[in-house]
């Protein structure tokens, strides 16, 4: 089989054989949820719940703040105790509602209906309204990535089920335990874009999802499951289109629209999937508790807003003390200071370090050995751009490619010299905007 | 929130006492690579130790002994220099070693100790430390060194050739029955014999004693046996430079580490190839033997310099096609020199002048982003 693949990128330890082989379970109904007012990109939404009331499952409880923004529901039923500050697994401070636990699961009437006869317009009100946004991370609502202007035509749809972060196999559990769900939102996709074709990309370390994704599609003439060589980023969306298409998504701000793709993770396609034949919200998702000194490693099913330290009780804590805890995977996840922080839609994971594991380095001197430039797989030069940032020279580091930054990760993670390569192309490219140079 | 709660003993803790703990916050990615600069550094010293071997082997104990004084000289050098700047002392990177060893790998194994010694001082505080330290000297130390060390003692350095305890130092079989010819293959290095013969006048002498003496000389040193002396070392030469397999085998070490990288060793041997091919000769354009290129790639310092010189992290290219350039640059130096300059070899000078080009080649080779227009 010939595994596709990208220019650069990084070989390193998957880690997924912690929890790989651990079937999705059911998290018990938490008996309080925090649920941020902005788990995806764009405007935060509004709440339209005051405390004190009654919510039940899949309520709304906040609207879209926007076009490009989602609507929030409750994830259990029971009381809104609190709407304030709560930690948020970006590593801040966000506004968030609490909402504790009444009663048993009071669901929101859901229908069932023949969502194959719905329009275009229709299924995207649908897609709307359950506040569906991209569950592999950056959180953008799928709804607009599914309404391109009209001069862009999307003929391809690429289903992600790459999870190429180290650790994460919650992904790859649904395409096990649930493939035919992803075939599904993948249809309603190409339906309402109009695409002809579709592929779904799969890293060869997961041989079963990639035959059971084949297994599931060997009638449709018109969907790939395309395997790809592991390697890391392997999951980022232009890295992706390139593997499975050849096509080349432009620099300095093109989408993948502009060459007729749209990507869709595959925990978002199912989600689409729910949303457009049920009605039902995303008020759940799957997290993968994971980490060498984790007891129990496990791929949950949780409601968003239940708590990371939930989620550790249930894989029964650590067995060391705990260094870092990291919500996403570790090349691209956040480092957040306490487990009191709420699953949110883009929760891909819960990943705990041991101190040992989560040793700071100090900043060498660069030795311009270039391995940074070697394995970006943007083909930028990250050394330069940090060293231009310290010096302030940002029209050097926006020669050097500091805009086109995809925020992978490789350049530092085989840095010798420990320079935090990421940090100082953020800070140029912050203020490459900020001087709209 | 509560942060008080921390305990060292976790392994008694029940479940959900990690609760209230506060944890540590960076930025991603949260796993790296171990390799430091430490480690590559000392990668590099790993794989210039067979040289060093094949060089106490050709040339005795002295190679050694040379190579220990500067390796010592440019440790402590580093560390009074660290010192005096109040910088933190980090003679432990192995970066002073590679200094130290690379400037005795230049010298032949006849030198008095003290050269070294000033080598070594001179590469670490001018070529070095002047600039900052470790990562921003625009030119390799090690070679700075070396200049410094032919201009200022050119009888001690270039002069006074050590044969090996199994050849003659050029390494040449001569039948040419010639006293001058004699005497230049048992008193010159490789590169210097070939030097003589690009003399018009050394040519006309000894072809006027025997006819055609200069092709048959050509002959015997773009031969078999003399490439085959200069590829496992068997020549007159510096202590590290003779062995070309010793270096070889030392470079497939680091580029299977991914410490050095292709295209640079690549594209100036490469140059150096075709262009002794073309003009190596010395009947005019292509009069040169299939096997000449090779006696210039195997003789002299260009393995050392192609391989672990050029390499040099620090004063190499950043980009990509700059390494190309830069490769590219070298070969042609060199083999200017070596055909045309004054001196029998253009290794060190070729490395040098590329040095100083490199943020311009940088400047200029900057690589499209993934996506980009053409």
């Amino acid at each position: 089989m010939g595994l596709k693949t990208f220019p650069g990128g990084i070989h390193g330890r998957d880690n997924k054989r912690y929890s790989q082989n651990e079937p999705i379970e059911i998290y018990p109904l938490p008996d309080k949820v925090i649920i941020p007012l902005s788990q995806h990109i764009g405007a935060s939404a509004i709440p339209i719940v005051k405390k004190g009331a009654e919510v039940k499952t899949g309520q709304l409880i906040a609207k879209a703040g926007g076009f490009v923004s989602v609507p929030i529901h409750s994830s259990i039923t029971g009381k809104v105790t609190k709407i304030g500050s709560f930690p948020h697994p970006t590593g801040n401070m966000q506004t968030a509602i609490e909402v504790t636990r009444t009663g048993d699961d009071n669901w929101i009437d859901l229908s069932d209906n023949d969502y194959t006869k719905l329009g275009n317009e229709e299924i995207k009100e649908r897609i709307k309204a359950a506040g569906i946004c991209g569950m592999g991370g950056a959180g953008f609502p799928t709804v607009v990535k599914l309404s391109p202007p009209e001069n862009k035509k999307i003929d391809t749809i690429i289903i992600n089920g790459v999870e190429c972060e180290p650790y994460l196999t919650a992904d790859h559990r649904l395409m096990l335990e649930h493939p035919e769900d992803i075939i599904k939102g993948l249809k309603i996709f190409m339906k309402i874009t109009g695409a002809v074709k579709a592929y779904i990309g799969i890293e060869a370390n997961k041989p079963d999802a990639i035959s059971t994704m084949k297994n599931i599609t060997k009638d449709e003439s018109n969907i790939n499951v395309v395997g790809l060589k592991l390697k890391y980023p392997q999951g980022a969306e232009k890295q992706l289109i390139y593997a499975s298409t050849k096509r080349k998504v432009p620099n300095n701000g093109g989408l993948p629209m502009d060459v007729g793709v749209i990507v869709q993770n595959v925990a978002t396609a199912i989600a689409t999937y729910e949303a457009v034949r049920y009605q039902k919200p995303l008020i759940s998702r799957i997290v993968t508790v994971s980490g060498k000194i984790v007891n129990k490693p496990k791929n949950l099913h949780v409601r968003i807003g239940t708590l990371f330290s939930d989620l550790l009780d249930c894989c029964e804590q650590t067995n060391e003390e705990i260094g870092k805890i990291i919500s996403g995977g570790p090349m691209m996840g956040f480092a957040i200071s306490t487990l009191i922080t709420p699953v949110t839609k883009g929760s891909s994971g819960l990943i705990v370090l041991s101190k040992k594991e989560s040793i700071t380095y100090k900043e060498h001197a660069c030795i311009r050995c270039c391995s940074c430039i070697d394995v970006c797989p943007m083909n930028l030069l990250p050394s330069k751009i940090a060293n231009d940032a310290t010096y302030e020279d940002w029209e050097g580091a926006k020669i050097a490619g500091a805009v086109d930054c995809i925020k992978c990760g490789c350049c530092a993670y085989v840095c010798p010299s420990k320079i935090k390569l990421i940090q100082w192309i953020d800070i140029a490219k912050n203020k490459i905007n900020e001087l709209n140079l | 929130m509560n942060t008080t709660n921390r305990s060292n003993s976790n392994k008694q803790k029940r479940v959900g006492e990690n609760t209230h703990d506060l944890y540590t916050v960076s930025a991603s990615p949260h796993i790296i690579e171990k390799r430091s600069v430490k480690s590559v550094m000392w990668n590099v010293v790993f794989a210039l130790i067979p040289a060093l071997i094949m060089g106490i082997v050709f040339f005795g104990i002295n190679a050694l002994l040379l190579t220990v004084y500067g390796i010592i000289a440019a440790i402590m050098t580093e560390a009074i220099i660290q010192k005096l700047r109040g910088k933190p002392i980090t003679i432990t990177d192995g970066s002073a070693v590679i200094t130290g060893m690379l400037i005795a790998f230049n010298l032949h194994a006849a030198a008095p100790w003290w050269i070294p010694v000033l080598g070594s001082v001179f590469a670490i505080s001018i070529g070095k430390h002047i600039f900052g330290g470790l990562g921003h000297n625009p030119m390799n130390p090690a070679l700075l060194g070396r200049v410094f060390l032919v201009a200022s003692f050119p009888t001690l350095t270039a002069a006074g050739w050590k044969e090996t305890a199994y050849s003659s130092i050029s390494g040449i079989t001569s039948s040419i029955n010639i006293q001058a010819v004699e005497n230049l293959v048992t008193s010159a290095t490789p590169l210097a014999v070939i030097k003589q013969l690009r003399d018009p006048l050394f040519v006309e002498n000894i072809n006027n004693v025997i006819p055609n003496a200069s092709q048959s000389l050509m002959g015997e040193i773009a031969s078999i046996p003399t490439i085959q002396n200069l590829f496992w070392g068997n020549v007159g030469g510096c202590i590290g430079e003779v062995s070309a397999a010793a270096l070889i085998l030392g470079a497939l070490w680091l580029a299977w580490r991914k410490i050095i990288e292709w295209r640079i060793p690549t594209f100036y041997i490469f140059t150096v190839f075709v262009l002794t091919l073309i003009f190596g000769g010395i009947d005019g354009l292509f009069s040169a033997s299939i096997l000449l290129p090779f006696f210039h790639i195997f003789g002299g310092g260009l393995m050392l310099g192609a391989l672990f010189m050029a390499t040099d992290m620090v004063t190499s290219p950043l980009t990509k096609n700059g390494r190309i350039i830069f490769g590219v640059g070298c070969g042609f130096i060199t083999v200017v020199i070596r055909l045309m300059g004054g001196f029998p070899e253009g290794v060190t000078f070729a490395i040098l002048l590329m040095n100083l080009a490199v943020p311009l080649i940088d400047k200029y080779t900057v690589p499209n982003p993934f996506g980009a227009k053409k």
